[in-house]
């Protein structure tokens, strides 16, 4: 049922408070409620946090409990962690969404422009597939799949390519 | 009374008719006051002693009367030299004009004054009001401009018939107004004034370097015009008046100058002319206080 625990070394996200936004090791527990956490690599100094404002993440490094920051420093390295993280599709999700947020005016236009482009193309294809399907009788739907996999990679040519595909992946989804 | 010098003091031979003398000389006496002015050279200045003895220190024995009698002012009334003061008085200011007339009959022309009468008095007189700072008039308001809004900056009106449309801001006129233009061709908005408070400002610039715009185009220029001669009678009054707006030369011409500088530069931003020609609308979910423009 639950797959993510509170352990020694497992990489937290802080939600809320001071630090929002950051990731930290979980180093000791202090209480039922708190515990020693640190980010050496994040911009954490060591602490006590409530478990509230922490969400478990995937990753957990190898240091013993209470270990000082250099070991824990060098545990993240090796594992390489901010790289991982920001190849999570969780912290790509995080990313996509300051995105639109930050979008502007003409950004927004122009993003309208590209997913009404893209509709259409999508529309045009299921159609053809449908006149297809009704004129031969019985024809499984396989095309589809592929087609609807082609289009993030139409990206118009927008000044933001990268912000464009992110919004139309989260719709397609 | 301490009116003349003695005579020691002064070397008469240095004598000039300019105003070096030092000290207490009463000024309407000044030295070219001789009538002799051509034995200049010759005749030595001497001053006389005072003509009226002193009886205490600060009093007199004769009075002003007998004074001016007993130095003979009557006879010396000295004018200054009137250059400058005769120049400025000639130049008083016209108090009548000759205005011509119309008709067979009226003699051709009219003397009629400049100032006039006042064709009333109150009876009662106003009170004089309290003096008080800082109250100027419109035209000597401090015009501001948000620094959101430089030139080139789009911006999207909120207000007016072209409410929703997304235009090019040229500069701020003036009254504090915003000259803006579609361009004509790409959103139907010409040359016109926009009020800063009534506009979003965009973080979206067209870069106007070396854009010129013409002088002529001020407040004036935009206002509306209305002609006021009420010749008509009461029923007619309605129907003189200018309702319709008229296209002139003058307005076509000018939008061309300017909107062919502008669009050659729209058209280097990859889709900013389709942005231009789009309208802003809100819909559900969108809400401006959460918005970057």
């Amino acid at each position: 049922v639950f797959k993510r625990f509170v352990e020694i070394g497992r990489v937290a996200f802080i939600s809320f408070g001071p630090h929002a936004g950051k990731l930290v090791a979980i180093v000791d527990v202090i209480d039922q409620n708190r515990a020693l956490v640190d980010g050496p690599c994040s911009g954490v100094r060591r602490q006590a946090m409530p478990f509230k404002c922490m969400q478990l993440t995937d990753f957990v490094l190898k240091f013993p409990h209470s270990a000082r920051q250099k070991c824990v420093r060098r545990a993240w390295e090796k594992e390489n962690i901010n790289e991982k993280w920001s190849a999570t599709r969780w912290a790509k999700k995080i990313e996509a969404r300051e995105k639109k947020a930050k979008m502007t005016d003409f950004d927004r236009y122009k993003v309208m422009k590209a997913k009404k482009m893209r509709n259409r193309i999508i529309k045009h294809e299921m159609k053809k597939l449908q006149r297809m399907a009704s004129k031969k009788g019985k024809k499984p739907g396989k095309p589809e799949k592929a087609v609807k996999g082609k289009k993030p990679e139409k990206a118009p040519k927008a000044k933001k390519p990268e912000k464009t595909p992110a919004p139309k992946a989260q719709k397609a989804q | 009374m301490a009116g003349e010098k003695a005579p020691a003091e002064k070397k008469p031979a240095e004598k000039k008719p300019a105003k070096k003398k030092a000290g207490d000389k009463k000024p309407a006496e000044q030295k070219p006051s001789q009538k002799a002015a051509g034995d200049k050279k010759k005749r030595v200045k001497k001053y006389h002693a005072s003509r009226n003895p002193t009886l205490a220190r600060g009093i007199g024995r004769y009075s002003r009367s007998a004074m001016y009698a007993r130095k003979a002012l009557y006879k010396r009334k000295y004018t200054a030299p009137e250059t400058k003061i005769e120049k400025k008085k000639k130049e008083m200011p016209r108090a009548t004009i000759t205005k011509p007339v119309g008709g067979d009959k009226n003699g051709g022309s009219r003397v009629v004054k400049i100032r006039k009468m006042p064709r009333y008095y109150p009876t009662e007189d106003v009170p004089r009001k309290l003096l008080s700072h800082g109250k100027k008039p419109f035209c000597e308001h401090k015009r501001r401009l948000r620094a959101s809004i430089t030139p080139g900056t789009v911006l999207i009106l909120l207000t007016g018939r072209h409410r929703g449309k997304r235009v090019v801001f040229l500069k701020q006129l003036d009254t504090g107004l915003l000259l803006v233009t579609g361009p004509l061709a790409v959103n139907r908005v010409p040359l016109r004034r926009a009020h800063q408070k009534f506009v979003i400002a965009t973080s979206t610039k067209v870069d106007l370097t070396g854009v010129k715009i013409p002088k002529h185009l001020t407040d004036s220029y935009f206002k509306k015009k209305r002609l006021r001669k009420p010749k008509h009678q009461e029923g007619e009054i309605f129907d003189t008046e200018k309702e319709k707006y008229e296209l002139t030369e003058q307005r076509k011409a000018d939008q061309k100058a300017v909107d062919s500088q502008i669009l050659a530069r729209i058209k280097k931003v990859p889709q900013l002319r389709g942005y231009l020609r789009s309208t802003f609308c809100l819909s559900n979910g969108v809400y401006p206080h959460k918005l970057v423009f």
